[in-house]
């Protein structure tokens, strides 16, 4: 899932300064999963909006709305009724809701609750790790289920690096060093002369951030 | 034994029960503090209820601190359900407490209670220590 975590309430509350009607959007999907922007969390950020601006005596009225998804035209269509009647909309989906909702509602601004992070997973109930860049040119195959270019600090395809010291990452020593847990988990599976032997050739970036925003395209569930 | 006529209790199965919201709405509709009573920890009946009411007590505590209102105003106490006097010491003591703090700003309109920066975030640890003052 995407994980995503609260602005903090101080930067949200100057972006809302112009406002005293809003709408405040959080999401079903992903952010919901990891506690940031879901029903609950919209009706945490509301209270402490309007908590903010009672105690000076001001007042703003936040409509509370938690759509399925932010990222899928149909459901932020679902705001159509209500956009013209609030001055603007503050989402605590990830960036991919943001970017919807204000290109759908032009003449408002849509602001951004949340700041995105990455792409992981929980690992216990209140901690989320990274495990996928979104590279677009999957190698897990070769690394036994491990990705190097997440868990490896410097994303080097044929590792580890003269900073990997008992396992850890020389930038960190909680860090683990993604290469040793790759070879490790080879060894497991009987693969490392198979595998890590091997050099992995150099990657084509261009499937990932290196070749501009990207799109793919299903010609066969196209309208 | 008498407990001030001001505490308006709100009962719940456990305190594992009380969600962030509970509280923060409580503020909302013009409280002007809001205490949770739970078991002794290590008493939970549910095993962990009072130390997750605990941990979101916390976590309201920084929110009222991010917006300016004093985290004084949200209280967690332990205590067992045979402690009667205890209770009406603890409804005292948050009386006091919040009486000394005067009506909460939500009402007033008079703005921020708490210095802006990080340093009013000593006052956070406080209600413990604060127990002993009664």
């Amino acid at each position: 899932m995407i994980i995503g975590h609260r602005k903090p309430l101080e930067e949200i509350l100057k972006m809302l300064e112009p406002h005293d009607k809003i709408i405040l959007a959080g999401c079903k999907g992903c952010v919901a999963v990891c506690n940031a922007g879901g029903e609950k969390e919209v009706g945490i950020l509301a209270s402490a909006i309007r908590l903010a601006r009672k105690k000076d005596g001001k007042d703003i009225e936040v409509k509370e709305i938690t759509l399925e998804r932010q990222c899928d035209p149909e459901y932020i269509d679902q705001l159509q009724s209500l956009a013209g009647d609030y001055q603007a909309v503050l989402s605590i989906a990830c960036g991919v809701g943001v970017q919807y909702l204000a290109e759908r509602y032009k003449s408002i601004p849509a602001l951004p609750g949340l700041n995105t992070d990455f792409m992981g997973g929980s690992r216990e109930q209140g901690v989320w790790v990274e495990r996928c860049q979104g590279c677009g040119n999957c190698v897990l195959h070769l690394t036994g289920g491990i990705c190097p270019i997440t868990r490896c600090s410097k994303s080097l395809l044929n590792g580890p690096c003269g900073g990997s010291s008992k396992g850890k990452c020389e930038i960190n020593p909680e860090v683990e060093c993604g290469w040793q847990l790759i070879i490790d988990r080879l060894k497991s599976l009987g693969l490392l002369e198979a595998l890590y032997e091997q050099i992995l050739p150099y990657k084509d970036w261009l499937t990932s951030r290196d070749g501009g925003p990207r799109t793919i395209t299903r010609e066969d569930m196209r309208e | 034994m008498e407990y001030p006529s001001n505490v308006k209790i709100i009962r719940v199965p456990c305190t594992g029960k009380v969600d962030a919201l509970y509280l923060l709405k409580a503020l909302e509709s013009g409280v002007d503090g809001v205490y949770v009573a739970g078991c002794k920890e290590g008493d939970c009946h549910f095993l962990k209820g009072n130390i997750r009411a605990r941990k979101r007590v916390g976590y309201v505590k920084q929110i009222l601190q991010d917006v300016g209102i004093n985290p004084e105003r949200v209280a967690m106490y332990n205590l067992s359900a045979a402690e009667g006097p205890r209770f009406v010491e603890i409804a005292r003591e948050f009386t006091a407490k919040i009486r000394a703090l005067g009506p909460s700003p939500i009402k007033t309109g008079k703005g921020r209670e708490i210095p802006v920066p990080g340093e009013a975030g000593t006052a956070e640890k406080k209600p413990e220590g604060a127990k002993k003052a009664a």
